[in-house]
């Protein structure tokens, strides 16, 4: 570029700016970094927008990348490693594995028959059908349970695990990078990095999302080859028996998630069917749905979890259906 | 309804204060970049000098991100684009070379500027397949480097030692890496 109207990059072409940036974060990256380092790196970022954007850029690609190439099948991978080369992360997931292993039997059994396999340092936790509950830990950690949701932990000087059993739960971690904070939902393990997210678990499916940090995020069974991501905030990964994705939502729709943090639903243009199937989480008596042609219909706003009849009511005068409450269910149909 | 959320994910963002710059950033890497696919495309399209394009990626950047600084805007994709053509027209006013009517109206594009973007289901399983051609792109020797560094998380001097090469090397295919992967996966999939 030549023009001088174009002052900010004429005498730096973008290709040279992108080539210091990338040298700056493949140094930081991949090299010792010290603190002199940080400042100059920071002194360099600040001399223009420019250097800012490109720096941003590449970071967010290389975060990408990383980030898909943990989900890549290993088998893949053009070049084979030694294990002994590999980062200690890697290598103490198998141990992971067998602890797993050993609760997996525990939990075949029944909780009755696992607390018998439990340590004295073991605690369960665990909430009823409308229930909530707030855990919190001497590191400053804390869960926080939503309805019917059971998890046990295990916390000592040397390790922080929490299995999650059941239902659904919102993880505030405390980060020591000595002491990894473990969540082990069946064959699924989510590792914190600093970090608060939500794990929901139910009938053979496991949804994991990040708000705030990085989670690790492995699944492995006997049929499948170990697949890992890091996650970043507003990653979502939904685990079925046989399928992973990975996908990316808007901070308002994550947020939306969490409002049963405050014991509220809320529903935006939801379909009946799904909006009725998450009321039912929370109240034993059950919202029945008979006419699919209904199921599909949607509504729209913020309930208490509690309050069935309030959202009755709401279904009733503003959807226009029959709402008929016998007793053990609630049926709604036309 | 806006396209900037209401909530952010460390701390809240008060409407009408000038943005701090790791605010600028977020933004930045969550609206902006997943749309340099459709901003290359335009400016491949609409500008003849290909050697040009890196500038002209970077300098729509920098304005947009300069003008973010004040306020984000409602409609990211419609702003990115109106920045790069009006860029392109100054250009052209200045270099003389074509009439302001031959650059392509942002409206003309035929893109879909508020249509609800594909399954991202389908867009992680692309961007695999895309990952997988960018790594096919780069260098036999860099392709090592970089599998060793970002998939089995090898540091630098474990790359050298390992390679049996200069760590002024490793260095080098590093930055080459990256370079070649963030074009690769945020780009319209054309070498820079």
């Amino acid at each position: 570029m030549s023009e001088a109207g174009e002052g900010r990059i004429a005498e730096n072409g973008a290709a040279e700016i992108e080539a210091q940036a990338a040298a700056w974060l493949q140094r930081r990256r991949y090299w010792n970094w010290s603190d002199d380092d940080q400042v100059a790196l920071e002194a360099w970022l600040d001399q223009s927008l420019a250097h800012s954007v490109a720096y941003w850029r590449l970071d967010a690609g290389l975060g990408r990348a990383e980030r898909l190439a943990a989900l890549r099948n290993p088998e893949q991978e053009a070049v084979e490693i030694p294990a002994s080369e590999k980062k200690p992360l890697r290598r103490f997931i198998p141990v992971l594995l067998r602890i797993a292993a050993t609760l997996a039997i525990a939990a075949v059994l029944g909780v009755g028959a696992a607390s018998f396999v439990l340590r004295s340092h073991d605690r369960v936790y665990s909430t009823p059908v409308g229930g909530h509950e707030t855990v919190s830990f001497a590191d400053g950690s804390k869960i926080e349970l939503n309805t019917d949701t059971v998890v046990h932990t295990r916390m000592t000087s040397e390790q922080r695990v929490v299995w999650l059993d059941r239902g659904e739960a919102y993880f505030q971690v405390k980060h020591d990078p000595v002491h990894p904070f473990i969540v082990i939902a069946g064959e699924r393990r989510v590792t914190d990095l600093g970090t608060a997210f939500v794990m929901r678990r139910d009938s053979g499916r496991l949804k994991v999302a990040v708000m705030q940090g990085r989670v690790w995020f492995d699944a492995s069974n006997k049929k499948k080859p170990q697949q890992s991501a890091l996650l970043m905030p507003g990653d979502v990964v939904t685990a079925t028996a046989d399928s992973i994705s990975v996908t990316k939502d808007s901070a308002r729709a994550l947020a939306n998630g969490l409002t049963w943090r405050q014991g509220v639903l809320v529903f935006k243009y939801t379909r009946l069917a799904d909006a009725t199937a998450e009321f039912n989480r929370y109240n034993r008596q059950k919202l029945v749905v008979t006419d699919p042609a209904i199921a599909q219909m949607t509504i729209y706003g913020a309930f208490p979890t509690n309050n069935v009849e309030l959202f009755s009511r709401v279904v009733r005068d503003v959807l226009g259906l029959n709402v008929r409450d016998n007793g053990n269910q609630i049926v709604i149909s036309r | 309804m806006s396209e900037t959320p209401e909530m952010e994910f460390e701390g809240v963002r008060r409407r009408g204060e000038a943005m701090s710059p790791s605010e600028v950033a977020a933004w930045f890497v969550r609206e902006v970049l997943p749309l340099e696919g459709i901003l290359m495309q335009y400016l491949h399209h609409n500008w003849r000098n290909q050697s040009d394009i890196t500038d002209l990626r970077q300098e729509v950047y920098v304005r947009i991100c300069e003008s973010a600084r004040q306020r984000f805007p409602d409609h990211t994709k419609r702003f990115v684009l109106t920045t790069a053509r009006n860029l392109i027209i100054n250009r052209m006013r200045h270099e003389h070379v074509v009439p302001i009517e031959a650059v392509a109206d942002v409206d003309a594009l035929g893109l879909a500027i508020d249509a609800p973007g594909p399954d991202q289901v389908a867009m992680a399983r692309d961007e695999l397949r895309r990952l997988q051609g960018a790594l096919d792109c780069l260098s036999p020797r860099c392709r090592e480097v970089v599998v060793l560094a970002h998939i089995e998380g090898l540091a630098g001097h474990e790359i050298a030692a390992r390679m049996n090469i200069s760590q002024a090397t490793v260095s080098e295919h590093l930055a080459n890496g990256i370079r070649g992967l963030t074009n690769m996966l945020f780009g319209d999939g054309r070498k820079p």
